[in-house]
C-alpha cells in the first residue's frame, strides 16, 4: 500500500515533573542533585507524539511503528516498564544522557544516525514524531535538528493535529499566536512533526502488549549504542532555582463585598 | 568584530510585530555592549515598509528575502530565506524573536549554517566581552546562563523580556537576496488558520490579568453539589468584563479531555505551567487552584498575584501570591463581575 507510514518517535526521558529539582555542579557541567534516582518518566510531549504515532498506525494499514530514545540504559529500562504497555512499537535505544544540560546538538546527531540505522526504514514514508519541547532541556531543537540531519524539509511544530487525505496527503494543525491553530497540508511523507497535546488520551496499560513489546525491548536495551556526548563549546555559569518567597498576606474572616471590592480595586488601578 | 544580525519576518500587513522589536533592541543593546556592527535581515511577501520603520535602528546593511512565496509561515522556504539572510550578511551572532515561525525553523537554519542555536532566551548580555544568554531549564523550574563558542550563534528572544525598539521611520535601500524555490519547497501549503470563536477566545497575550481558574470550580459546593454552569458564566462574565486572558491548572484541563464535568471553553491551550504555557502578564488572579511545585510554574512570569480558595494553606498561594483571600470563590467573583458590570 502507497500510502503507508514509517512512523519513528523520538522521546527522552525526565525526571517525574513531581519531584524536586535540584541543580548540583557536576564534573561534566551542571546536572540535577541524585539525577540518577529520581524517578523518570517518558517525556510528556513526546508520550503524546507516541500515542498519536501509535493510532495512525494502527488506522494505517502496513505502517509501522519505532520509538527511538536515548537516556543512560538503567533509566531506560526502567521507563520501558511502564511504555512498553501502553503501544504496540520497536525500541531503539541509546545509552547516554538525557539531562535538560546537555548539548542537544550533538544528542540530535546521535539520535539522526541512530533513525538513519533503522533496518527496514523507508525514508520516503518517514514522518519523524517527537514533543515540541522537552520537559527538561525545553528548547524545541533536538527534532528540528535530527529532521535536518536526514534532509528533511518538510517541519511542523506545536501540532495538535494529523488528518490523512485518501490520496495520501496530510494535514497538519500547529499551535501558532492567539490561541490559534495553523493549517498546513504537506503533499506526502517525510515530514517532521513536533507534537503538543494532540487529542489523544493515555492508552490504559495492556499486559499482553507490553509482553509482545518486551521481547524485542530488552534486546534492543542490551544491544543500546553507548552515545557520549561533549560539552563542545557550551559553557554554564549561574545555573540556579528561583529562590523568590513572596511575603503572602492571608485574609480571613473578611466579608464577601469587601474582597470583591478590594479586588476589583486592584484590577482596575494602573 | 562581531556582526550581529537582527532577523525578522514581516507581518501580513507587512508591519513588525512587538516581539520582533523587542528582539530588535535585544540586538541593538548588544552591538553597543561588544562594540560591534547591526546589521537588518527580513523576509515576507513585502518588507520595504518594515524596513524603513527601522531606517534609524543604527544598522549597516539591510537585507531582504522578499515574495509571495515567503509570505507563508512554511519551514521550507522560512529555512531557505533565513539561510540566505544569514550567510550573506556573514553574522556571528543571530537575534530573532520567539515566534512560533522563528521557532520552527532557527535550529534548522542554524545546522544548515554549521552553528549553533538556542531557544527560550530571556536575556543576552555581554558584560564580560563574551556574549552570555540566560533561558529557563526544566520548564521554568531551573535558570541557567550560558556561553557558546560555536558561530554564528542564532538566539530566539522570547516576548516580554525586552523593551521594544522604538525610532523614527525613513527610507532604507534594501539589499534583495534571490532565494531559488524549487517544487521541492513547496510540498507545503498553509491553507488557513482555525480561530476559536469569539465568544470562546479566552486567550489574550496582551492582557493585563491573568485569570487562573483551578479545579475547585468543577467540585462539589456547600449545597453537595458541582455547579459547572454556573461556574462557567462566572469565569466568563469576569473574562470579558475584566478583558483577562484565561489560563487553567493542568488538572482542570485534563478533566475537559476526559469528557468529565469541565469547563467548556478550556482547552490544553489554556494549561499554564510545567506541561502548558508560561505567560507573562502584569497582575494574575488565581481562584480555586491548588497544588505545589510544579503546577506553580504557571506563576512564573506574573507579577503581581492574589489568590482566593478555601485553604489557606493552598500551595498555589502560599510564598507565591501576594495576599491570600480565604473565601468561596463562587460568591467574591460574582460581585467583582456585579461591581466590573456597573463600572
Amino acid at each position: 500500500m502507497s500510502n503507508q507510514f514509517h512512523v519513528v518517535v523520538c522521546a527522552s526521558v525526565v525526571p517525574d515533573p513531581l519531584q524536586t529539582l535540584e541543580p548540583i555542579t557536576g564534573s561534566t557541567g551542571p546536572a540535577l542533585k541524585n539525577e540518577l534516582m529520581l524517578p523518570a518518566i517518558l517525556d510528556p510531549w513526546a508520550s503524546h507524539a507516541l500515542f498519536e504515532g501509535a493510532n495512525l498506525v494502527k488506522k494505517v494499514p502496513g505502517s509501522k511503528l519505532w520509538l527511538v530514545s536515548m537516556a543512560p540504559k538503567a533509566k531506560l529500562q526502567q521507563v520501558m516498564m511502564t511504555v512498553a504497555q501502553k503501544v504496540p512499537l520497536q525500541l531503539v535505544a541509546l545509552d547516554g544522557p538525557s539531562g535538560g544540560f546537555v548539548d542537544s546538538h550533538q544528542t540530535a546527531a546521535a539520535l539522526a544516525k541512530a533513525v538513519a540505522g533503522i533496518p527496514d526504514l523507508d525514508r520516503s514514508r518517514l514522518l519523524l514524531f517527537g514533543g515540541w519541547e522537552s520537559a527538561s532541556r525545553s528548547a524545541g531543537v533536538t527534532l528540528q535538528l535530527v529532521g535536518e540531519q536526514l534532509g528533511i524539509a518538510d517541519q511542523f511544530q506545536g501540532v495538535d493535529s494529523i488528518k490523512v487525505n485518501d490520496d495520501g496527503s496530510f494535514e497538519v494543525l500547529e499551535r501558532v499566536e492567539g490561541a490559534r491553530h495553523q493549517v498546513s497540508v504537506c503533499i506526502a511523507p517525510p515530514a517532521v512533526l513536533g507534537w503538543a497535546t494532540g487529542s489523544l488520551g493515555e492508552p490504559r496499560n495492556d499486559p499482553q502488549v507490553g509482553m509482545q513489546n518486551m521481547r524485542t525491548i530488552m534486546p534492543s536495551l542490551q544491544k543500546a549504542i553507548a552515545a557520549p556526548i561533549s560539552p563542545d563549546g557550551l559553557q554554564y555559569s549561574n545555573v540556579a532555582t528561583p529562590k523568590q518567597q513572596r511575603e503572602t498576606v492571608i485574609v480571613k474572616d473578611k466579608p464577601t463585598d469587601e474582597i470583591a471590592r478590594e479586588i476589583v480595586q486592584w484590577i482596575t488601578q494602573e | 568584530m562581531d556582526t550581529i544580525l537582527f532577523l525578522a519576518h514581516t507581518e501580513a500587513d507587512g508591519t513588525l510585530a512587538k516581539p520582533a522589536l523587542e528582539a530588535l533592541g535585544s540586538a541593538v543593546d548588544l552591538t553597543k555592549s561588544l562594540a560591534g556592527s547591526l546589521v537588518v535581515g527580513l523576509y515576507g511577501s513585502a518588507v520595504q515598509p518594515a524596513a524603513n520603520s527601522l531606517a534609524n535602528c543604527g544598522a549597516q546593511k539591510f537585507f531582504a528575502v522578499e515574495g509571495e512565496t515567503f509570505a507563508q509561515a512554511r519551514y521550507s522556504t522560512d529555512a531557505a530565506a533565513c539561510e540566505a539572510i544569514a550567510r550573506a550578511s556573514a553574522a556571528t551572532i543571530v537575534i530573532a524573536a520567539g515566534t512560533s515561525r522563528n521557532a520552527r525553523v532557527m535550529a534548522g537554519v542554524a545546522h544548515r549554517l554549521a552553528g549553533v542555536v538556542d531557544t527560550h532566551v530571556t536575556s543576552v548580555a555581554a558584560a564580560t566581552g563574551s556574549v552570555q544568554a540566560t533561558r529557563w531549564f526544566y520548564r521554568q523550574r531551573i535558570e541557567g546562563s550560558l556561553t557558546r563558542t560555536g558561530r554564528p550563534w542564532i538566539l530566539l528572544l522570547d516576548p516580554g523580556n525586552h523593551a521594544a525598539w522604538t525610532g523614527v521611520a525613513g527610507s532604507v535601500t534594501l539589499e534583495m537576496i534571490g532565494v531559488a524555490v524549487p517544487e521541492s519547497l513547496c510540498r507545503t501549503t498553509v491553507t488557513g488558520f482555525v480561530t476559536p470563536p469569539a465568544d470562546q477566545q479566552t486567550i489574550r497575550p496582551d492582557a493585563d490579568l491573568l485569570f487562573v481558574a483551578g479545579a475547585g470550580w468543577t467540585k462539589k459546593q456547600k449545597d453537595g453539589q458541582p455547579h459547572v454552569p454556573e461556574a462557567e458564566t462566572l469565569i466568563l462574565d469576569f473574562l470579558k468584563n475584566a478583558k483577562a486572558s484565561l489560563g487553567s491548572s493542568k488538572s482542570l484541563v485534563d478533566l475537559s479531555g476526559e469528557n468529565q464535568a469541565a469547563l467548556r471553553f478550556l482547552s490544553h491551550l489554556n494549561q499554564v505551567g510545567q506541561t502548558g504555557a508560561s505567560p507573562r502578564h502584569p497582575k494574575g488572579l488565581a481562584t480555586c487552584c491548588h497544588g505545589e511545585e510544579p503546577h506553580t510554574v504557571g506563576w512564573r512570569f506574573i507579577g503581581e498575584r492574589r489568590a482566593v480558595n478555601l485553604d489557606a494553606g493552598c500551595g498555589w498561594a502560599r510564598g507565591k501570591a501576594d495576599v491570600l483571600y480565604v473565601a468561596d470563590a463562587f460568591e467574591v467573583m460574582s460581585k467583582v463581575n456585579a461591581l466590573l458590570a456597573a463600572k
